[in-house]
């Protein structure tokens, strides 16, 4: 496997420097130094191995052997994306920006009727545009020497959202982005992204997945995440591909004093999905929420890896991630929590549950507590079982077949996450998703259902 | 209604029921007093269909169908229910989506149109009445953070949506103050017809107080040792279970 790696290693380095002029062309000059760093460690480190501690249960080998196709700028249309493909949740009222194939759509409408001041466009426009606040937030929490994912995001990176929130402004709607993924051939698509939350502000983001086409997509997507003093952030992140996706994301939170944070991760569909997110309280009177709830069946790998750094005194932080595993699913949770010497009076809480429903499905949980300071709080659990069999039992004596049963107990589990959840409209969308999935069926929303863009 | 012969059952091979016959015919209230041990919740979950007792002998016909053939929430529909020592908590399922769930599962098996969402809420509205049960209870997900007494009452109240043909109480009446133990006999009662049956399984003839049983049964070692009316009842409670134990029945 060594060798194999290697090999992975060279063809993704030499991918770099055949295609280094179309990848830079429309970057900045900070950008392209940044990548030229990042590419210089992933030549040494490449993709991690199980060996990296952060990365025991997740093999990235297989996913990175496949062969894909990488498009260094963005395809054109010959039509207009935001005519063709709306999202129709019901009552889901949102300011939309589409991607295609990581790429911010140009043409997309919304944007201008945000509230004043705030920027939401392209990452790569950005980076040229407000280079001043670019420079100041960019790869600044993902750094390329802690991860090669990372670093290998950030030698490719090109495009992404970039969203800057002043002072005193919220957003009176979620912001949902759309990434849509169509392709002949298997594809690698690069996402890099900026968030600064100004002080007293607040936006919530909600990340969407439609992989249009029956074919390999590999996503690598990092964002990074600022957020000021009292500002609210929420980021909902629904990963509902197919069976034949790879999704790599990493999310970087900096917190300021008294903001707060929630994120909640519905891992619904894929082949092999990772989810890092860290999160650093660099400030007193935080509060961080992680939520996660995974759902795998047939042959899929769900892998959340969570890291909070509770770095200054009187954060909280509570953390609970869900996951049910079906047929030879595998699953991996490992949830870090570092709690300073100087941050006292902390509270962090972590749990993580977990449901096989076969003897074949197997899950991997790992809750990792280092404390440097006396004066805390600190719990952790982990749970691997089956449904109850007498909540089952209880449910089949009013007259509930035994299948339905199993259901509702499946989806009560599963619902504990979904309540999480501060959008209207968005939990009841999620919640029929989830119930869908739970029972084999094609769970997609309807609009989505349509293979509308040829 | 119901006809037990010579049932044999046991649990990881010891043997708890050793031999029961037992006849309920419609609109009957049967009462089962036994000590602890003797093998009352058990005849009471094999009835339900509880898989982790193993029926070793003998046969059990609920109105003619011979009731090891089906699972337990056939038994349900056909019209068995038991209300629970001790009812599961079950957080994340909603008492109306459960509520919902099991009427509907009960007219989809005897081929009836499934009530409207209007409907069916004036029905629990209804029987929420009938057996004093809080609205703030039905809102919340299965006996979620219930109280013992708030748990029993919500059997009652199942009981009552589901309009069982046999009913069987197991020890209902335990961990209940007076006036909850009043408040489900009293929901109890006035599900009573002529044509349904009830079996109250008991440790204590507190409870036959308020249900008035036609026939008592005595369960002792697995098998009904004796059986008599109302006044058996008051037997035991003169002279506890030790004159039963000591063999001097």
């Amino acid at each position: 496997m060594g060798n194999e790696r290697n090999k992975i290693t060279d063809k993704l380095v030499a991918l770099y420097q055949d295609n280094l002029k179309d990848l830079s062309k429309d970057s900045s000059n900070f950008i392209n130094t940044k990548r030229e760093i990042a590419i210089e460690y992933f030549s040494k480190t490449g993709i991690p191995t199980t060996k990296n501690e952060n990365y025991k249960y997740t093999d990235l080998a297989p996913v990175f052997a496949n062969g894909y196709t990488k498009f260094f700028k963005p395809q054109k249309f010959s039509i207009e994306l935001n005519k063709a493909f709306q999202c129709q949740v019901p009552n889901l009222d949102t300011y939309t920006v589409l991607f295609s194939n990581g790429w911010f759509y140009e043409q997309n409408l919304t944007q201008n009727n945000l509230p004043e001041g705030v920027i939401l466009q392209s990452f790569q426009k950005a980076s040229k545009e407000h280079p001043e606040l670019v420079e100041k937030y960019y790869s600044k929490l993902a750094k390329s020497d802690d991860d090669g994912v990372v670093a290998l995001n950030t030698a490719f990176a090109q495009d992404g959202f970039f969203l800057y929130v002043p002072k005193n402004t919220i957003i009176d709607k979620p912001i949902q982005v759309i990434n849509l993924l169509r392709s002949e051939k298997d594809l690698m698509v690069t996402q890099r992204n900026l968030v600064v939350l100004d002080e007293n502000s607040s936006a919530k983001l909600i990340i969407c997945d439609h992989a249009l086409s029956p074919c390999r997509f590999l996503t690598n997507a990092v964002t990074e995440v600022s957020v000021g003093e009292n500002a609210i952030f929420d980021y909902y992140n629904i990963e509902n591909q197919h069976n034949l996706t790879t999704q790599l994301s990493s999310v970087y939170i900096r917190q300021k004093k008294n903001s707060n944070v929630l994120t909640n991760t519905l891992s619904l569909h894929g082949k092999l999905i990772r989810n890092n997110i860290s999160v650093l309280l660099d400030d007193e009177g935080c509060e961080s929420n992680l939520f996660g709830l995974f759902l795998a069946d047939k042959d899929q790998h769900i892998d959340n890896y969570t890291f909070i750094d509770h770095a200054k005194p009187n954060c909280k932080s509570n953390e609970l991630y869900k996951g049910i595993l079906d047929d030879e699913a595998t699953g991996g949770f490992n949830g870090k929590i570092v709690v300073r010497q100087d941050a006292q009076k902390t509270q962090a809480l972590q749990s993580n549950k977990n449901i096989l429903l076969t003897d074949n499905a197997e899950m991997n949980t790992k809750p990792q507590l280092e404390i440097y300071a006396d004066d805390v709080k600190c719990s952790h659990g982990a749970t691997i079982g089956q449904i109850d069999e007498e909540a089952l039992f209880y449910l089949r004596a009013r007259g509930i077949n035994e299948k339905e049963a199993r259901m509702m107990l499946m989806f009560a589990f599963a619902h504990e996450i979904l309540k999480k959840i501060r959008v209207d409209s968005l939990d009841v969308q999620l919640i029929d998703l989830v119930e869908s999935r739970l029972r084999g069926e094609f769970s997609k929303c309807d609009f989505c259902n349509y293979n509308v863009i040829k | 209604m119901l006809s037990i012969k010579n049932l044999h059952a046991s649990i990881d091979g010891k043997k708890i029921l050793n031999g029961i016959n037992l006849e309920v015919k419609p609109g009957e209230v049967h009462a089962i007093m036994g000590p602890n041990g003797s093998g009352k919740s058990t005849l009471a979950s094999v009835l339900a269909g509880r898989e982790i007792f193993k029926v070793t002998e003998g046969e059990i016909l609920f109105n003619g169908k011979n009731i090891f053939d089906l699972n337990p929430e056939e038994r349900a529909k056909e019209g068995l229910f038991l209300s629970f020592q001790y009812p599961i908590e079950i957080p994340g399922v909603s008492m109306v989506n459960f509520m919902r769930t099991a009427v509907n599962e009960h007219h989809k098996y005897h081929n009836i149109e499934p009530l409207s969402a209007q409907d069916f809420l004036k029905l629990m509205r209804d029987k929420k009445k009938l057996v004093e049960i809080d609205s703030r209870l039905t809102n919340r997900s299965v006996n979620e953070g219930f109280s013992g007494g708030e748990k029993k009452k919500n059997e009652i109240f199942q009981m009552a949506m589901l309009e069982p043909k046999l009913a069987i109480l197991d020890e209902t009446d335990s961990g209940l103050d007076i006036d909850a133990l009043r408040v489900v006999a009293n929901g109890v009662n006035k599900l009573k017809t002529s044509d349904n049956s009830t079996i109250v399984i008991t440790h204590y003839q507190r409870l036959l107080d308020y249900i008035v049983p036609d026939v008592v049964h005595i369960l002792y070692d697995g098998k009904i040792v004796k059986t008599g009316g109302k006044e058996l009842a008051l037997v035991l409670e003169d002279k506890g279970y030790d004159w039963i134990k000591n063999g001097k029945y």
